[in-house]
């Protein structure tokens, strides 16, 4: 698997990261290096060997349904921007 | 234009007829106090952004913890509709940008769901145009995270966020695209709700949001392969994605008729203005980059939870109406009527109770509760939660009427002062004197009277005339305030005209 430079921009695009065409275009060697070191693992036959999902014995926990968080609002909105009436206020995004 | 024959559900373009297939994703949210992942409430209208916790707002380093009770609700859901239960699932990261999502990204279940496939009997309502009673399917049902809520007409230039409704439980239940008309969408999504209402895991309201569909439609010719299909986002009534289907399947024709192709797009439906349009903003939306969560481990059921889920579950909609009509007896519209909401078969059950004798009165309690409590209900622009009658007191009325106490007539006289005053049926009856009277010497008196009075009718009558026997019933009833029984009215008038 490796990108060239139109696919390196998508990605910015998508994660929302601005990059020029000349970061573009540096980025597109070191992708494709990480890519290519990640990619060694492909030599290890992992048929029939079932994913990790933790590497100690674990299991998910889960809560029981009981209301124990908010009424934070000044918190929750202390490093906002921009903050008005109680709510975030952020550029007009409207379809 | 659409042909409305017997059971299929057609578009008459101008090159032939097209056939409409339907797909429904059906976000439903779960009922529970907390969040899915966080322990803030979830109560519907709370000032902005005071049901907000650390992790809603997805501030750097918080965890997420799964309530258990949001899974118990899914599992139950899917247990309602005959489907697999996964005893492994996953949650994924759904990564977009939007101003109402803080992660960057929605927890969700892309690869290894929490349900599996199920199904859901519809019957199409012949109002709602051609459609046929069949098993729809559904693929799956997944568990995730709600988004925040924006405005954007309180500031020339802002856009607003409130975040309580921000992690939220839904489960997103999709079906197969095994529909053909709007009817037939219209069925499921009602069939849908009622079940949902029924086993409690989402109060479906769809007018709070509580349930919302996204409507996937494609046109093609009758027996060809699937067209291409869109994708009309948010629709929050039956009715509008009823109109949003036949709009967006006659704009398919349309397009597919001047030799243009359809595009798989996302779009939005303007019940105002009773049309749709594209979504451009959304053109990258469907790049998602899922992977799995790495906050969250697989999700294990038990035997054990999931045979609890199950042993929870109330008797279902259908279930009950087959109840209804075979061992209770009800004519299969009153079966029908009553058991399509949960909080209506509730009423009726504890109607049935508290009359004492449910095996006797079903029928009659069934009548009494469509036609004359309804009826009033309507009138008073009130749902049965809040009817001024309690089913306790709609129990002593019909008992009244079942003993003889009260004629049909002097029934629905007690009836409305019940509903102005709120008062026990025996209490009115009581007080204000309209017990029916079988005493026959005070009825007879009264016929005396009458005939006396109709000297002429009565020779009219005994002369042949038997259509006056109903002139006389009318003349003693009046006479007697309604009071009287009608049947010893009735036997009495045939002795005393001979």
């Amino acid at each position: 698997m490796s990108v060239d430079a139109a696919t390196v921009r998508k990605i910015a695009n998508l994660a929302r990261i601005a990059v020029s065409d000349a970061e573009a275009d540096a980025l597109v060697p070191e992708l494709n290096t990480i890519l290519g070191f990640v990619e060694q693992l492909g030599e290890v036959d992992t048929s029939g060997v079932a994913p990790l999902s933790a590497v100690i014995p674990n299991h998910l926990r889960m809560r029981e349904d009981v209301v124990t968080d908010g009424g934070i609002r000044d918190a929750v909105l202390a490093n906002a921007p921009q903050a008005e009436h109680g709510f975030f206020a952020v550029p007009k995004v409207i379809e | 234009m659409t042909t409305e024959t017997a059971s299929s559900y057609r578009i008459q373009g101008a090159t032939g007829e097209w056939e409409v297939v339907i797909g429904l994703e059906v976000h439903a949210q779960i009922t529970s106090n907390a969040k899915l992942f966080s322990g803030a409430s979830t109560a519907f209208g709370a000032e902005p952004n005071t049901q907000v916790s650390l992790v809603d707002a997805a501030m750097p380093g918080m965890l997420p913890v799964l309530n258990k009770e949001c899974i118990r609700q899914a599992v139950r859901t899917g247990l309602a509709l005959g489907a697999e239960i996964n005893r492994v699932s996953r949650f994924d990261r759904k990564n977009y940008f939007y101003a109402d999502l803080p992660q960057g990204y929605q927890i969700s279940q892309l690869y290894h769901p929490l349900v599996g496939e199920g199904s859901i009997p519809i019957e199409p309502d012949a109002k709602d145009g051609p459609g046929e009673a069949k098993l729809v399917g559904v693929e799956r049902i997944h568990v995730e995270q709600d988004a925040g809520k924006l405005m954007h007409d309180q500031h020339p230039t802002r856009s607003y966020v409130d975040l309580n409704r921000s992690g939220v439980a839904l489960m997103e239940i999709v079906s197969r695209p095994d529909m053909r008309s709007p009817a037939e969408a219209g069925a499921y999504l009602r069939k849908l709700r009622s079940i949902l209402r029924y086993v409690g895991s989402c109060d479906g309201n769809m007018e709070q949001g509580s349930m919302r569909a996204d409507v996937n439609v494609s046109v093609r010719r009758p027996g060809e392969p699937f067209g291409t299909r869109t994708e009309t986002k948010n629709v929050n009534s039956v009715r509008f994605v009823m109109a949003a289907i036949e709009q967006e399947a006659n704009r398919q024709v349309d397009v597919l008729e001047a030799g243009g192709r359809v595009v798989q797009e996302t779009r939005l439906y303007d019940p105002d203005r009773g049309e749709g349009r594209s979504m451009r903003s959304k053109e990258d939306a469907h790049d998602y980059r899922y992977f799995p969560d790495p906050d969250l481990l697989p999700l294990e059921l038990s035997e054990a939870f999931i045979a609890e889920c199950e042993a929870s579950l109330p008797e279902l909609p259908d279930d009950k109406r087959a109840r209804y009509e075979g061992p209770l007896g009800l004519p299969a519209y009153n079966a029908a009527v009553i058991t399509a909401d949960v909080e209506t078969a509730r009423w009726f059950e504890a109607l049935l109770d508290a009359t004492g004798k449910p095996e006797t009165m079903a029928k009659a309690a069934s009548n009494w509760l469509i036609s004359d409590l309804f009826g009033a209900l309507n009138r008073l622009g009130k749902g049965i939660g809040e009817s001024p009658v309690s089913p306790a007191q709609g129990a002593e009325l019909l008992n009244l009427v079942a003993d003889g106490t009260l004629s049909g007539t002097l029934a629905k006289q007690v009836f409305e002062i019940m509903l102005e005053t709120g008062d026990d049926p025996s209490k009115i009856v009581e007080e204000r004197g309209l017990k029916q009277t079988s005493d026959t010497g005070a009825i007879e008196a009264i016929i005396a009277q009458v005939m006396e009075a109709n000297a002429d009718k009565v020779a009219e009558y005994r002369g042949g005339k038997d259509k006056l026997f109903g002139f006389f019933v009318g003349q003693t009833m009046k006479a007697m305030g309604g009071k009287a029984n009608p049947a010893v009215v009735n036997e009495l008038l045939k002795k005393a005209l001979g």
